[in-house]
């Protein structure tokens, strides 16, 4: 008997239609739903992250001016911080939020796979947020050991949290874990086995090729944080020796003998480097959508585009050790890892010339969207080539640990992905809600935030030069130089308006909630699958009656002698060439 | 397309097939999802093997022979490893019984199937009690903890606890798992799919987890056991 795959038999697949308020809005199994759900509360918590982040800056920008900061308090920040920024905003926003909307409505599919599993992945993802946030009220507070959390000091007493705030921490990241493997597990099947008749994966838009890779590597890396927790669990909860060596402290033995504080860390980066490309490679794909929508043209190299992200993919596993130079580990380690660092640039450059090609000679809209795509561009490379420095061990040794690296890594995987985050939320912002958001004020979010985190990030590089380093609460008695406690004054300021200019972004979102005017079905005149539901607003089951079958790639922008200057994916030949489009044989 | 393809003959080629259909495996939504799992599930495993060879290798204090440890005595002398041995021989004899309920799920034979899942489980707690065995006589008669161990280095008793516990924990989760599937093979429920119900292909999927956990199982005896 012929195998029938399952996609194929469309009116067998069983969707579990909502019949009451609670599982219509709460415990849906609608992808989309679940998606806004997982937007919400990583917004939500990512507010903490951001709110936590102006206390820092406001110690070091006014040092001693207010009461409530302490020491413990700082480094407490710092910590929830980093984790929530990582972990809980950007992973959950891009893959979560993005993943679940784009998912099924890019390759044509009526939910994800498992759609069950995937409610599952949302409640398991805020069960994990809630545990995190009970270390803020823990006896001791959060805990305050930076976000890598290397042992020893992060379960020995003295670092803020050791007792309680560690351990909410370490759990929270192992439930995250399964969460994200519930999603990520879908997120992969439905990319490779859902897929609509005629969308092969050579012709998936970059935005799922992004996504998708991005959960193979959550899939492949996030085990090694899953152990390493565990680890640390056992380490603090039963007295193991696994990251502890003997410690004598103020002439007290730990009690700990023989542990291998290294392991944590060769583990932790092993998960922590294929991190940075989870959040980076959905931030590149769907990037790569916007500028070649808002260019009207197609993407420059769409293949090289797919084995740019596959490659980086594939080199994250092997760059770990580049966190680790100044570890103690084996000097030789350095000079392979030094060398695949500066490897993983290739395919990553690739990628850059080709959106910057993509625009070249492009019909550019200046729309919100697009601002924020050309945005990233800029953070990107600027973020790209001081990460290219840093791969050096020479380079990085001298400035391990002071601001330049703050520096580098805000630009390259905070702002940057951020950045992509919001141009797209704009983007599909009328898909999503089927209403406009508010044009004048995404411009103002927009030229706020893009000055804003320049005015932020650029002096840092110059503070690390100075030697200024990170994660200190005060400098007392040292100055690095005159201009110092200025520059800080001046980022902190520049962090302020930042801050402050993302509720605009909030408030704009709401507002058009309900006042915005309502949008055109496709309003960007886009060509991918999302833009060509049955409804503006798609319903459960995305496809009314029939899936949709796809006869093109996603980048049919200004075909020559096209009537119209998009070709959607679900156009077939015989239309093209009735609009006379010239050479648009289904490719 | 096509013509596109025999010009560029060569991995080209290679890609537009494997990419050219709606699924990239000829195999159920479930099954391909259990592959990406257990590949998942291996770089657990792998990280935890991994983290145990860097401690035993870090940690001071000498590491205890395991054929000592774990050598059981009936009467005379004490016979190394005999426990593990019975253990893995059971688990490895599992997955045979596994291999024939698929094997008798795609005849649709519904008694043989069942029959053999329930001995497969079975097996498998037989394993898990074993285990319990072996932990208890450690932890009792050896004084063995997670914390400190009287044979050597402390590391010893950790990564022991730690990694067959989390294995066992997979035994017995797959336990749980084989029973469930058993119990609606028995029920017929296989037997005439309606959408959304499920197949025999179900029975399969349980089989990938099931030698998974038993293939784990072969590099732990190899790698704390035998080194």
């Amino acid at each position: 008997m012929a195998y029938v795959a399952i996609a194929d038999r469309d009116h067998e697949q069983p969707l579990h239609h909502p019949h009451s308020f609670i599982t219509k809005w709460v415990f849906s199994q609608d992808h989309k739903i679940i998606a806004v759900q997982y937007g919400m509360t990583a917004v939500g918590v990512g507010l903490v992250a951001l709110g936590l982040s102006l206390l820092m800056r406001l110690q070091l920008g006014f040092p001693d001016s207010f009461s409530f900061l302490t020491p413990d308090t700082y480094i407490q920040s710092v910590t929830m911080h980093g984790m929530i920024m990582v972990v809980y905003l950007l992973t959950a926003l891009l893959l979560g939020a993005f993943g679940n909307y784009l998912i099924p409505l890019m390759v044509g599919a009526r939910d994800m796979v498992f759609p069950f599993m995937n409610m599952l992945s949302y409640w398991f993802y805020l069960l994990s947020v809630i545990v995190l946030l009970t270390g803020f009220f823990l006896p001791g507070g959060a805990t305050g050991a930076g976000w890598t959390l290397y042992p020893p000091q992060s379960i020995t007493g003295g670092t803020p949290g050791a007792g309680g705030g560690i351990i909410s921490m370490l759990v929270s990241l192992a439930i995250f874990i399964v969460a994200f493997t519930m999603g990520g597990l879908n997120y992969v099947t439905t990319v490779l086995q859902a897929r609509c008749r005629g969308m092969t994966l050579m012709r998936m838009p970059l935005s799922i090729w992004g996504i998708f890779t991005a959960a193979i590597l959550g899939l492949l890396a996030f085990p090694a944080l899953f152990v390493a927790a565990v680890m640390m669990l056992f380490d603090a909860l039963l007295g193991t020796s696994f990251f502890m060596p003997a410690i004598i402290s103020q002439g007290e033995s730990s009690g700990t003998i023989g542990g291998n504080p290294v392991l944590f860390q060769h583990l932790f980066w092993f998960f922590g480097h294929p991190e940075v490309y989870i959040v980076a490679l959905p931030a590149f794909g769907m990037v790569s959508d916007l500028l070649s929508t808002h260019a009207r043209k197609n993407i420059f190299g769409y293949r090289m585009m797919v084995w740019a992200i596959v490659a980086i993919g594939a080199i994250s596993f092997v760059v770990w050790a580049h966190h680790m130079y100044v570890s103690g580990m084996n000097p030789y380690f350095g000079f392979f890892f030094a060398t695949t660092t500066l490897i993983i640039a290739v395919p990553t450059a690739l990628k850059v010339y080709n959106w910057t090609i993509t625009l070249w000679k492009g019909n550019i809209r200046l729309n919100v969207p697009m601002l924020f795509a050309i945005g990233f561009i800029f953070t990107f490379i600027h973020g790209g080539l001081t990460g290219l420095y840093l791969g050096n061990v020479a380079a990085d040794i001298p400035l391990s640990d002071t601001y330049f690296v703050v520096g580098h890594f805000h630009m390259v995987m905070g702002v940057s992905p951020i950045m992509v985050i919001f141009g797209a939320i704009y983007h599909w912002y009328p898909k999503i809600t089927g209403r406009m958001f508010n044009n004048t004020l995404g411009k103002i979010h927009f030229w706020l935030t893009f000055l804003g985190v320049y005015s932020i990030y650029l002096p840092m590089h110059y503070l690390g030069f100075l030697g200024v380093p990170r994660r200190y609460f005060a400098y007392e008695g040292i100055s690095f130089s005159e201009t110092t406690q200025a520059v800080n004054a001046n980022i902190t300021i520049a962090a302020l308006i930042v801050g402050v200019t993302q509720l605009l972004f909030l408030f704009n979102l709401v507002w058009s909630l309900r006042k915005g005017k309502p949008a055109e079905h496709n309003p960007w005149g886009a060509t991918t699958l999302e833009w060509h539901t049955p409804d503006k607003v798609p319903g459960h089951g995305n496809w009314g009656a029939s899936l949709p079958t796809v006869h093109r790639w996603a980048y049919d922008y200004s075909v020559p002698g096209a009537s119209q200057d998009f070709l959607p994916q679900t156009m077939s030949s015989e239309e093209a060439i009735s609009l006379g489009a010239r050479g648009t044989e289904e490719t | 397309m096509a013509q596109d393809a025999i010009a560029n003959a060569g991995y080209q080629e290679v890609v537009a097939d494997w990419s050219g259909d709606r699924q990239a495996f000829q195999v159920p939504w479930g099954k391909a999802m259990m592959w990406f799992f257990l590949l998942s599930d291996v770089f657990i495993f792998g990280c935890f093997l991994s983290a145990y060879m860097a401690v035993r290798v870090a940690t001071v204090d000498p590491w205890p022979n395991s054929a000592e440890v774990f050598a059981l005595s009936f009467g005379g002398d004490p016979i190394p490893l005999i426990l593990i041995a019975i253990m893995t021989f059971i688990l490895i004899s599992s997955s045979g019984t596994m291999a024939m309920a698929v094997n008798f799920a795609y005849r649709n034979d519904r008694v043989k199937t069942a029959a053999l899942i329930f001995m497969t489980a079975a097996f498998g707690a037989m394993f898990v009690g074993m285990q319990v065995f072996e932990w208890t006589k450690l932890i009792v008669e050896e004084g063995v903890r997670p914390w400190a161990n009287p044979m050597g280095a402390a590391q010893f008793g950790s990564v022991f606890f730690m990694i067959t516990g989390f294995h066992g924990m997979h035994v017995t989760i797959g336990v749980i798992y084989l029973i469930t599937v058993a119990v609606k093979v028995m029920r017929g429920h296989y037997d005439n799919p309606k959408p959304g119900k499920g197949s025999y292909e179900l029975v399969e999927i349980a089989g990938l987890y099931w030698h998974f956990v038993d293939l784990v199982w072969v590099f732990i005896f190899a790698f704390f056991y035998l080194w």
